[in-house]
């Protein structure tokens, strides 16, 4: 079979790529040398000429440009990307994971009258027969069992997971642009900006290079039979604040607070991870009053580093599942924690500043940033 | 203005997350071992948007709500002794094979075609809701590809929150990258919400309503079309599990100060 490939990209609100974009772009790079099949970059924003600023080898360049799709909407993208796929008559469509396109992958998909398969972590090439064919990795039941697949239909389209390939930096010089009409339908919804809830303001940063994780165990009875659930937010607030970790939770803390049990008042769904929350992915993790059954364990599939905090010697963590387990109280750990790292960084503001953004965000309202 | 809505739910079912997981590949391709005798749950996610289309709908007298839920019969009747104690809605089973390694284009399509056969459904007050993705296959598009099969390119994914203003249209918070929501307002029905968790916790068992439930339900299985989910051309290489066995190396009796110091050079390490 004769592939070609069209990698799906938009632009982010500078106008430039998105940072998924730039890694589905470096994914459909590495498919295009290895089938040797030629590629089409389709760019979708309101500057074509700003978006398609990168140099992009031989690749082809498409681009839809409108006013409306400043917006991220599924109408509107779903509309520029079915003009894009149509234009480059591609049999492999990449898209990169963010939440923009994830919205619309599958419609699109559906409209050309193709298939599509999502959270794909690798992509890899054998030759097969008389040609080459292409196998997917992907995980099912929330990354608990690993499959490699493959399909004949055409066009087929790749979600690929952000974070499993580098962001494209760009390729020799800027070359011609091919602008693609675009036939809009009439738009029945708005966007009115992005919201960021005040409690958990920048306690969720995927940037982050470290993960907090904090269990249920920070409510429960503590050694004086008393919960004191106020003492871990501060502990936990002050390590976001000392180190600009991102926050995250297990689902049975989250919940004690529609069972009327105390509560981390910071804590939202959106800071939850594992079997109904998120996959984040970031360097280094530490986990903390947390229990190490496998649904939570789901939730550090992409965390390289992992260590724990727990007062249970048996732990599920201590079961292959961390890199260290310390069998401690975390609520006196954690203090010390804090005072080391508070000493450290004022002994030496330049490595390890406070974290004023996190700060000003405890401070603002709810609003509407955008 | 009225607000009648016409809510379907979309939900399949998922194996307890507490149980251990272990792929086999049979005659018909992979699967889970045992997987029959797994208790199963709702999808958590499509939980969420079952439980926000009931509260939604109490709100709005004259709405309906209709769960449509693919899987054995079997185990729909299992899961349904529990879940139809907690919402008031109309069943629509679907009988199909169990597991997560069908094709959503399939599954999309017999969702689909179901929806549009429901007798009674209101195009103009239809709001088709599901989870975002699911505990099994996780892929994340049988939502819209059962929008875009009826025509529905209002769609919204990550979902945490609707309010219905009183002209009929409605403002959706949807996640969106570094823990925040998207905000838009729709002008209205038909729309398609893949909901996250949403902000309400899961409804107490109430038996009252799963007696006024199972009146219908019991029937509904009974008579529930059988579907054949087709490949689509997939072709599985490989199914197992993630290696993830790490030496764990276990800190005991050292004081908080030595550990503490330990944690600040490992987070200040490259």
């Amino acid at each position: 079979m004769v592939e070609s490939i069209l990698v799906l990209t938009h632009a982010d609100e500078n106008g430039m790529l998105s940072q998924a974009s730039l890694e589905g772009v470096t994914a459909g790079k590495d498919l295009s040398v290895g089938l040797g099949a030629p590629l089409v970059i389709g760019v979708v924003a309101v500057n074509g000429s700003l978006a398609t600023s990168l140099g992009f080898g031989n690749a082809r360049v498409l681009c839809v440009a409108d006013e409306a799709l400043a917006q991220s909407r599924y109408a509107s993208d779903a509309a520029a990307c079915e003009a894009l796929c149509r234009a480059a008559h591609a049999s492999i469509v990449i898209v990169a994971a963010g939440s923009r396109f994830t919205r619309v992958a599958a419609g699109v998909a559906f409209r050309l009258g193709g298939l599509i398969d999502t959270h794909i972590t690798s992509i890899n090439v054998s030759a097969s027969g008389e040609g080459r064919s292409i196998e997917v990795t992907r995980s099912f039941y929330r990354q608990r069992i690993e499959a490699v697949l493959s399909r004949d239909a055409r066009p087929w389209f790749l979600l690929i997971d952000a974070g499993t390939h580098a962001a494209f930096t760009g390729d020799g010089p800027v070359g011609e642009v091919e602008d693609v009409p675009v036939e809009l339908p009439s738009l029945r919804t708005q966007v009115l900006g992005l919201r960021a809830p005040q409690q958990n303001a920048l306690t969720i940063r995927p940037e982050a290079k470290l993960l907090l994780v904090a269990g249920a165990g920070w409510t429960k009875k503590q050694a004086d039979g008393q919960t004191h659930a106020a003492e871990a937010g501060d502990l936990i607030l002050g390590f976001l604040r000392n180190t600009g970790a991102s926050l995250g939770s297990s689902k049975s803390l989250v919940d004690q607070g529609g069972d009327g049990g105390p509560v981390l008042p910071f804590l939202t769904h959106m800071n939850q991870i594992g079997q109904t929350g998120s996959m984040p992915r970031h360097a280094k993790g530490l986990s903390t009053c947390c229990h190490g059954e496998e649904p939570h364990v789901v939730g550090w599939r992409f965390i390289a580093d992992r260590r724990a905090i727990s007062l249970d010697p048996n732990c599920g963590w201590a079961r292959g599942k961390a890199d260290v387990v310390y069998v401690a109280d975390a609520f006196k750990v954690m203090a010390k924690v804090n005072e080391k790292l508070a000493a450290a960084n004022e002994a030496n503001s330049a490595v390890a500043a406070p974290d004023r953004d996190f700060q000003r965000s405890q401070e603002v309202d709810a609003a509407v940033l955008v | 203005m009225t607000n009648e809505l016409h809510i379907v739910v979309c939900a399949g079912i998922a194996p307890d997350p507490l149980q251990t997981l272990e792929p086999v590949t049979g005659a018909t391709g992979p699967g889970l071992k045992n997987e029959m005798m797994l208790p199963a749950i709702l999808d958590p996610w499509a939980a969420s948007a079952l439980f926000e289309a009931a509260n939604l709908a109490s709100r709005f007298p004259g709405s309906k709500v209709w769960l449509v839920s693919l899987g054995p019969k079997a185990k729909l009747q299992q899961v349904m002794m529990t879940v139809a104690q907690k919402a008031i809605f109309e069943l629509v089973p679907i009988d199909a094979p169990i597991g997560g390694f069908a094709d959503a284009h399939a599954t999309a399509g017999a969702l689909a075609d179901a929806i549009a056969a429901l007798p009674g459904l209101d195009r103009e007050k239809l709001l088709i809701f599901g989870g975002w993705e699911s505990a099994t296959r996780g892929a994340g598009v049988t939502l819209q590809l059962v929008g875009e099969r009826l025509g529905i390119t209002d769609q919204f994914q990550g979902v945490d929150q609707i309010d219905l203003h009183d002209d009929g249209s409605f403002e959706v918070l949807e996640r969106v990258e570094g823990g925040k929501h998207q905000v838009s307002r729709c002008i209205g029905a038909p729309a398609v919400l893949g909901w996250a968790t949403g902000n309400l916790a899961e409804p107490r068992n109430n038996p009252q309503t799963g007696m006024a439930n199972m009146r219908t339900i019991m029937p509904a299985l009974q008579k529930a079309k059988l579907a054949t989910l087709t490949a689509n051309g997939l072709h599985y290489s490989s199914v197992s599990l993630p290696k993830q066995q790490r030496t764990t190396r276990v800190v005991k009796d050292r004081s908080p100060d030595e550990i503490a110091a330990e944690i600040v050079a490992w987070i200040g390490a490259n």
